[in-house]
């Protein structure tokens, strides 16, 4: 999809920010998950970033973001010994999801902040346009 | 001098326009600030405006020739130096972009604001006031 204007560039960087913000948040429901196999366990979600350019050569560096994917991060779950646990494999051992919540919330904030700067831009490009709209008057 | 009034506006409507596309490169530099290896850019209004100013429309010498109607061409986007390069590639710095777009977007509207006094000054000449 090309980018058509100003606003195109923003609302699409808010878009990326938003599918950044709903990996966050779901990392964060699933924080506490608890599987009986390490193949079941929560893994945490990531969103991967790309530059989409307005023009193929680059040239007028008018360019938005995309969150191409959304991926899963590769680490192993946390094996803890639990022999009475309900959840609990034959060895008595139970996989919690290896999710980093300061990382979450760091990334959360990180996220929100950008998307706020983007509502920023489109308020003061929409200010401007319509000051040069009625210009004369 | 057929067009004199044209002439009148015509470095404010070069200017307004370097203007909105430097907000453009700005708000893809924002829009691009926690992309990794993404190398934000900027254009130099001073030598874009000078440029603007020295490209003349090109010349018709023939009837079927399509004039140009604009004087500005798209110029040269360069990419920022920046002060604290990120570990991902990154050069956006976040206080640098808004800063860059808030002077901008100001100098913007001082544009708008000449372009108004240069408007009422002249309808002011028109209507004998």
């Amino acid at each position: 999809m090309d980018i058509k204007n100003i606003y195109h560039i923003a609302q699409r960087a808010m878009g990326a920010q938003l599918v950044r913000l709903n990996a966050t948040a779901s990392n964060l429901a699933n924080a506490d998950n608890i599987a009986s196999n390490p193949n079941d366990a929560y893994k945490p979600v990531k969103p991967v970033f790309e530059t989409k350019y307005f023009d193929l050569i680059r040239k007028k560096g008018i360019s938005t973001v995309d969150a191409v994917t959304v991926q899963k991060m590769d680490i192993d779950p946390i094996k803890e010994y639990k022999p009475g646990h309900p959840m609990a494999d034959e060895n008595g051992f139970i996989y919690r999801a290896p999710v980093n919540i300061e990382e979450e919330y760091v990334d959360m904030l990180e996220a929100s902040r950008h998307y706020q700067n983007n509502v920023e831009v489109i308020s003061t490009i929409k200010a401007l346009m319509l000051k040069t709209a009625s210009l004369g008057k | 001098m057929n067009n004199s009034i044209k002439q009148q506006f015509d470095v404010y409507s070069n200017a307004l326009n370097i203007r909105n596309k430097k907000n453009e490169i700005l708000a893809s530099n924002i829009a691009n600030a926690s992309t990794p290896n993404f190398k934000a850019r900027d254009v130099d209004f001073e030598v874009e405006l000078a440029r603007s100013l020295n490209n003349g429309p090109l010349k018709t010498s023939s009837s079927s020739h399509i004039a140009l109607t604009t004087k500005y061409l798209p110029g040269k986007v360069q990419y920022r130096q920046s002060i604290n390069p990120s570990v991902d590639g990154n050069t956006v710095e976040l206080a640098v972009e808004q800063m860059e777009f808030a002077e901008n977007s100001i100098r913007y509207q001082t544009t708008l604001d000449f372009i108004n006094s240069k408007i009422r000054g002249l309808l002011g000449a028109i209507r004998g006031e």
